[in-house]
């Protein structure tokens, strides 16, 4: 439905914010909703490489989501709790968790940035133990890891 | 007023935003919603409700929901004490969204019921099964909007004008073809559930086209629908000659892949959709998506009379409800022991209690979904096993079918 980033464009902020945590890239697309248990924060999808790993705090790098219709009520639920990823930083630019970061702001006052990256940048940045998201979308390795 | 509401000005950013992620050129007014956000899966769902609630949000088109959790009209099946953080917040969910003006039609086949879109309307649909059902048989147009987003449309009367809803968008971009099968299997019910299990799987998110069937009946293709919408997340699907916008295979394809589907193909499907074998069976469920009328009349001609002697449960709308009482269906079905749930499906948690061990469906999307969801050991058959094996308590394959043979 939406397309990947070309290189020349080398960012698109899907909810705005800032956020600094450690980096987890995602082997895999994970679903929110079946795959992911907003009361712990865990991955709980039985398919999935990374399951019983925790979310929480992360900024997690996806290529992309895998979809489900209820994937932003379990986002907004898990940024009401406070399980969820610090940002969520993909290549394929994904509705629902745009939809469900900025409903969880609106209602919560919590943010959840959500970004799309071209896939160099992707690649650039999973290379880095902590990372940091400047309110303008500036992406870039944390102070934390000097 | 209510366009200047602060509910208003979310639903608006909400549509903004998925349109400019979608990019799409404009926003397209559509004529009816069915949403998914009525669906409880926790506190946000219900906050974000109130929140539209209390600042002054109305819908500016008909507006009918999808299942719930748990009927508040009957607790037969989902008692509040099984999980009381479920039942009564799904109860809640349910008041709010009826307060809100939604039509509480508390169904996952919304197309069963009158009254609803027609031919090249524009809509906006959450649940996957009803989203390629009203593209795909009725020819309406919507992508699958997902929970928040469904509502934010139904309340602006918006949606992105991308993907399903223009022309372009809804090419099919792989071919099936079913030369190959004999003719007597495209008339079995079972083979539309296996066929789209099967295209689903291939098709991923692409539009398939299949050609080389003759008749499919709306039971059919709400069959074909679900099956490629759970096994792939297929949106829309055409028919050759048989839905509405695909009178020729080029009027309708843009497809580069042919597949010719092998009749093991079938076979395979069928059992991949059975975790378990032959023997003695615990219960029978029915009705995913929810049972239309004519699936009834033909269960009840199946049952010819006998008792079924395994719990057999048969999901349907409470509107379908009401023709089996006016027609004296439902005593008939009551008598022989058959369970009539409304408003919610049996294959996701919290478990109905008659749902263990090894359990009998005639419904891919409930064989695909269930063992996952409720530790249940699962057999797939057609309507007619699926009777015969609730009559005998033992799970009965029809000679007859060619995936025994």
């Amino acid at each position: 439905m939406a397309r990947p980033l070309s290189v020349a464009e080398p960012m698109k902020i899907l909810h705005q914010g800032t956020a600094h945590g450690p980096m987890l890239l995602l082997d895999e697309p994970l679903s929110f909703w079946g795959g992911f248990d907003p009361l712990t924060g865990i991955i709980i999808d039985v398919h999935h490489p990374q399951r019983g790993q925790s979310l929480t705090g992360k900024i997690a790098l996806m290529v992309e989501s895998r979809g489900s219709g209820s994937a932003p009520g379990n986002l907004a639920e898990a940024i009401r709790l406070g399980t969820a990823p610090a940002a969520i930083i993909l290549v394929q630019p994904d509705i629902n968790l745009a939809i469900g970061a900025r409903v969880a702001e609106t209602l919560y006052g919590k943010p959840c940035p959500v970004l799309a990256v071209s896939p160099l940048r992707f690649q650039a940045l999973s290379k880095h133990a902590y990372l940091h998201i400047a309110h303008n979308g500036d992406v870039g390795p944390a102070l934390d890891e000097a | 007023m209510s366009a200047s509401s602060k509910a208003h000005r979310l639903a608006t950013e909400l549509v903004e935003l998925a349109a400019e992620i979608m990019e799409a050129p404009r926003l397209i007014p559509i004529s009816f919603a069915h949403i998914d956000a009525c669906f409880y899966t926790g506190q946000s769902h219900l906050d974000f409700v109130k929140f539209l609630l209390a600042n002054g949000a109305t819908l500016a088109v008909p507006t009918w929901t999808n299942n719930s959790v748990a009927s508040v009209d009957d607790s037969t099946f989902r008692p509040p004490h099984i999980d009381p953080q479920m039942v009564s917040g799904g109860h809640e969910l349910m008041t709010l969204y009826a307060s809100l003006g939604c039509k509480p039609t508390w169904t996952c086949a919304p197309y069963q019921l009158p009254g609803g879109p027609k031919f090249g309307d524009h809509i906006a649909v959450g649940e996957s099964n009803a989203v390629a059902y009203y593209n795909s048989a009725l020819g309406c147009r919507t992508n699958k909007y997902g929970s928040y987003l469904d509502v934010a449309c139904a309340i602006t009367g918006l949606a992105p004008f991308a993907g399903l809803h223009t022309d372009e968008g809804r090419k099919a971009e792989i071919h099936f073809a079913c030369d190959d099968l004999p003719e007597h299997w495209k008339r079995e019910d079972t083979f539309f559930h296996l066929l789209g299990h099967i295209v689903g799987k291939i098709s991923g998110r692409r539009i398939p086209v299949i050609s080389g069937i003759q008749a499919a009946s709306p039971d059919n293709l709400k069959a074909l629908c679900t099956a490629s919408a759970a096994s792939g997340g297929v949106e829309l699907l055409h028919l050759v000659g048989i839905t509405p916008e695909a009178p020729s295979l080029d009027a309708v394809s843009i497809a580069r892949e042919k597949i010719a589907i092998p009749p093991q193909d079938l076979t395979l499907a069928q059992q991949e959709l059975s975790t378990a074998g032959d023997g003695s069976l615990d219960c029978v469920a029915l009705g995913t998506p929810h049972f239309s009328i004519s699936e009834f009349a033909t269960f009840i001609k199946l049952l010819d009379g006998r008792r079924v002697r395994t719990p057999t449960l048969i999901s349907t709308s409470r509107a379908i409800r009401e023709i089996l009482i006016a027609k004296g269906w439902l005593k008939i079905l009551e008598d022989a022991g058959v369970q009539i749930p409304v408003d919610i499906c049996t294959y996701y948690a919290p478990k109905i209690q008659a749902l263990k061990g090894h359990v009998m469906t005639n419904a891919a999307k409930w064989a695909y979904y269930a063992p996952g969801m409720l530790k249940v050991q699962v057999s797939f058959g057609s309507l007619k096993e699926c009777v015969e094996s609730a009559v005998s308590g033992q799970i009965w394959r029809d000679p007859s079918l060619w995936l025994n043979q």
